[in-house]
């Protein structure tokens, strides 16, 4: 703290003879470093074996600290690991772990690593997200109580600071699975101490991130103060964090105009324009894509011509200018930016391009005749499926309009309430449905993966043999380069029968103060306030 | 005595009745929605599922489930939330309660407080100008949904003005915007009735005969007038005391209010099926209950309300 303070006033001082009579001068942190960050929903659990979501982990990342931790760029770099070696073969990793601490002055092992994620994977724990683990060893076997010794599973503690980790198949990204919440490490002693609600306890929340709770008000707000106790205690700079669990997008957006909360991230759609006029809100990428899913087990979605007319007959730069307003990005791809490819410092999406022209309505006229409806004659109604919600209502819209003008479909929208909807998009009760695909981890296997035949999340129903292949040659292969065109091939392949039709890439909208400071925001929408500060105001 | 006792134990086998009904309905209902507290966007693997199910007894046949909560039913164990991890529904319940019950109780003292004098003064004051500016107050009230009140109150004192904290809970400031906005439909709705049944109450024969008989204004109007027009306001204020008490998804959303009230919406979007069928039998019991208490008040009110019959 001292030593920051120190640098930032030798730097403004610096600044204020370099550029005298200038407008702005090197910010200083502000006397009280308290940050106050809308969370927007009471987290389900702070258990990081057994939550999903985002709000979860934006609390799990900013008070536990894994092997490895994201960095502003989304990269995996060194936390509780120091280092790692990586066998030839790709699966088997040796973490050599640092000095660091709990909250309550243990301190963190390889043990507290091995005893957690087992712990996730033990079938009577019931975690969701136990199939995040299913790339170690023996894993999903254990999981599934195919086998009963946990001691098969392939994570070991040779010792206090070694962890062993063997993996079924080489995973590229086994580095970004680390730092995410499933991941953790858990202090033994508490969690068996505080049984099943171990995390609602202060005394029993142990924990060795950044911040340490110590107050949690259900449904009303989170407090957490700086660890001392963290390794890298020194890089934090606030001193207090607070999250509120304000739900109503625009009472969030009244208390950030009037001061009651610094950074929130849920800004009501209408006001954007406004917002973005004065330079409120900005727009961070968020690894997403909003999508149309076709149902291709019925006519007439069972073509692929049919399909593709319906792709290139939509306009997506005006949905994206004249609907959602949030900085979208059209997609005429499944894959979104911000990926690497192979080569290190490219991006996926860019050197794979797009595959087809935005809103080509002459090739969709011409595809759609060729598959034997002519101007839409002999179509059947069309109906398209959303989860209530008023954007997903206006887009719908903007859609129907298209269909109808470019291809002469008749379409109507339905919307239904989000459980009934996921039942039954997951039934095959729809022609097309709305829906939205969030990346897990930083690596374009998470949403090639998606995609597969019989895929769970695959609810269109398409089966291709070669893209199976593809995507199991880019599961097992320890060639990036190989691996890489395995997945580039695959989307062609994808794009090419289009079962789903991408119609933009998400943004991240994002309300923050000015004097808010240095918050790492992922492209995964989490937010990690280690190296925040508030600047002088 | 023994009438009065009779009359107690009927209640009480029906108030019995009504909430068994209750439950069952709801339980019913619940499981034949679509979708389960468990159907995620990303689809959970088989295996994993089945873990789940086995931990909350969702894989055991319906009547067993149906069994085994009405057993937990009577011991008042309301079961685990599925939504919140370890977290249950007596705790959901035993936190956000007093929180919507305080802010309840802050609405509907400010409603009698305001509307009861309004409405009598209006009824006195027929079609004069103290009558108009309160039933345009009152029309406003009961005809701007809460949520629009609730908007504008927050725009015009947190917003513009900065009288006021814009949301959350805590302080006495925090109070202000939330009450006025819950207040504003019961506060309307008792001026307009105290007012009409006034206006009524006094063209009835007593009240001629009272003021025949020589008593002063004030007397006719307090002794006799109020005390009569006051009886529809006793039977509203029932099931509103219980409504009211238990929160509004509404209001409690707008001013993020860790009350009761959001859960009665939530909890259904969740499929939260412990917490759905916990938080109605809850409010189905305060409901029974503030009607209860309300038949018992009409026989201090009025004396020709009488649960006993009379001896010849």
């Amino acid at each position: 703290m001292r030593r920051s303070l120190l640098l930032a006033m030798v730097l403004s001082a610096a600044l204020a003879l370099g550029s005298a009579g200038m407008a702005f001068a090197a910010e200083k942190p502000a006397k009280n470093q308290t940050l106050t960050f809308n969370l927007s929903v009471e987290p389900q659990t702070i258990d990081p074996n057994k939550s999903t979501g985002v709000p979860e982990a934006i609390v799990e990342l900013n008070i536990f600290d894994g092997l490895t931790r994201l960095d502003k760029t989304d990269r995996p770099v060194p936390a509780i690991a120091r280092s790692w070696k990586i066998s030839k073969d790709g699966k088997e990793y040796t973490f050599h772990l640092r000095d660091a601490k709990w909250s309550n002055g243990d301190p963190v092992t390889a043990y507290d690593f091995e005893y957690s994620w087992k712990r996730a994977l033990n079938p009577a724990t019931a975690a969701e997200y136990a199939y995040y683990l299913y790339y170690l060893k023996n894993g999903e076997e254990y999981n599934t109580g195919k086998i009963k010794d946990a001691n098969e599973v392939g994570v070991k503690a040779i010792d206090a600071k070694t962890l062993k980790v063997t993996l079924t198949a080489p995973t590229a990204y086994f580095l970004s699975l680390t730092a995410f919440p499933t991941y953790m490490p858990l202090n033994k002693k508490a969690v068996e101490a505080g049984g099943d609600t171990w995390y609602t306890k202060m005394d029993t929340l142990v924990t060795n991130g950044p911040f340490k709770i110590v107050r949690w008000s259900h449904q009303d707000k989170l407090e957490m103060v700086k660890n001392p106790n963290y390794w890298d205690a020194r890089k934090v700079k606030l001193d207090k964090l607070v999250y509120t669990m304000v739900e109503a997008e625009s009472t969030e957006l009244t208390m950030f105009e009037t001061g009651q909360i610094d950074l929130g991230h849920f800004p009501p759609r209408p006001e954007l324009p406004r917002l973005r006029e004065q330079k409120i809100v900005k727009f961070t990428p968020y690894l997403g894509t909003y999508f149309y899913e076709f149902n291709t087990s019925k006519a007439p979605f069972d073509n692929p011509k049919v399909r593709k007319a319906f792709a290139m007959a939509i306009n997506r730069r005006q949905i994206v200018e004249k609907v959602t307003k949030a900085g979208e990005v059209p997609a005429m791809a499944w894959v979104p930016y911000g990926m690497p490819d192979a080569k290190a410092g490219t991006d996926f999406r860019k050197s794979g391009g797009e595959f087809f022209k935005d809103n080509d309505v002459a090739t969709a006229k011409k595809l759609l005749a060729e598959a034997g409806y002519p101007d839409g004659k002999g179509l059947p109604p069309i109906e398209i499926l959303y989860n209530t919600l008023e954007m997903h209502k206006a887009i719908a819209e903007a859609i129907q309009e298209m269909w109808k003008k470019n291809l002469g479909a008749n379409v109507t929208i339905t919307n239904q309430e989000w459980k009934v909807y996921l039942q039954n998009r997951t039934d095959g009760n729809f022609q097309v449905a709305r829906a939205g695909w969030i990346g897990d981890y930083v690596h374009p296997m998470t949403f090639i993966d998606m995609m597969i035949s019989n895929g769970g999340n695959n609810r269109s129903r398409w089966a291709d043999k070669k893209y199976d292949d593809l995507v199991e040659v880019a599961k097992t292969t320890t060639n990036a380069a190989k691996q890489y065109k395995a997945m580039h091939d695959a989307e062609k392949i994808l794009m090419d029968a289009m079962p789903i039709l991408p119609i933009y890439f998400y943004t991240q909208p994002v309300l923050q103060k000015s004097y808010v400071k240095d918050v790492a925001i992922s492209m995964l929408g989490f937010f990690d306030f280690s190296s925040a500060w508030i600047a002088q105001h | 005595m023994i009438f009065l006792l009779q009359y107690f134990a009927k209640r009480l086998v029906s108030i019995i009745l009504v909430l068994w009904v209750v439950a069952s309905a709801t339980f019913l209902l619940m499981h034949a929605i679509p979708g389960g507290p468990f159907t995620t966007e990303k689809v959970l693997p088989e295996a994993v599922l089945k873990n789940i199910e086995v931990r909350y007894k969702l894989n055991d046949p319906l009547w067993q489930q149906y069994v085994d909560y009405m057993g937990n039913l009577l011991r008042w164990d309301l079961g685990p939330s599925f939504k919140y991890e370890g977290e249950t529904v007596n705790n959901i319940i035993n936190r956000s309660f007093p929180i919507s019950a305080q802010l309840g109780l802050y609405a509907i003292l400010l409603a009698l407080l305001v509307g009861i004098p309004a409405g009598i003064i209006s009824a006195l004051k027929q079609n004069e100008w103290p009558d108009n500016l309160a039933m345009f107050g009152a029309t406003i009230g009961f005809s701007v949904p809460s949520f629009i009140m609730a908007s504008l109150l927050m725009f015009v004192f947190a917003l513009k003005l900065r009288w006021l904290p814009a949301a959350m809970w805590g302080t006495p400031q925090q109070a202000v915007l939330p009450t006025l906005a819950l207040a504003s439909l019961p506060m309307a709705f008792f001026a307009r009735l105290v007012r009409s049944s006034m206006l009524e109450v006094m063209n009835q024969d007593y009240i001629r005969t009272a003021k025949a008989k020589g008593l002063s204004g004030n007397t006719v109007i307090w002794r006799h007038a109020v005390k009569n027009a006051i009886m529809p306001v006793v039977t509203y204020l029932g099931p509103l005391t219980a409504s009211i008490m238990t929160g509004s998804f509404v209001v409690e959303r707008i001013f993020a209010i860790p009350g009761l009230g959001q859960h009665f919406v939530t909890s259904i979007y969740n499929r939260d099926y412990t917490a759905i069928l916990g938080i109605t039998v809850f409010y189905s019991i305060l409901l029974v209950l503030f009607n209860f208490i309300v038949d018992i008040a009409y026989a201090f009110i009025d004396p020709r309300i009488k649960y006993v019959e009379e001896k010849e």
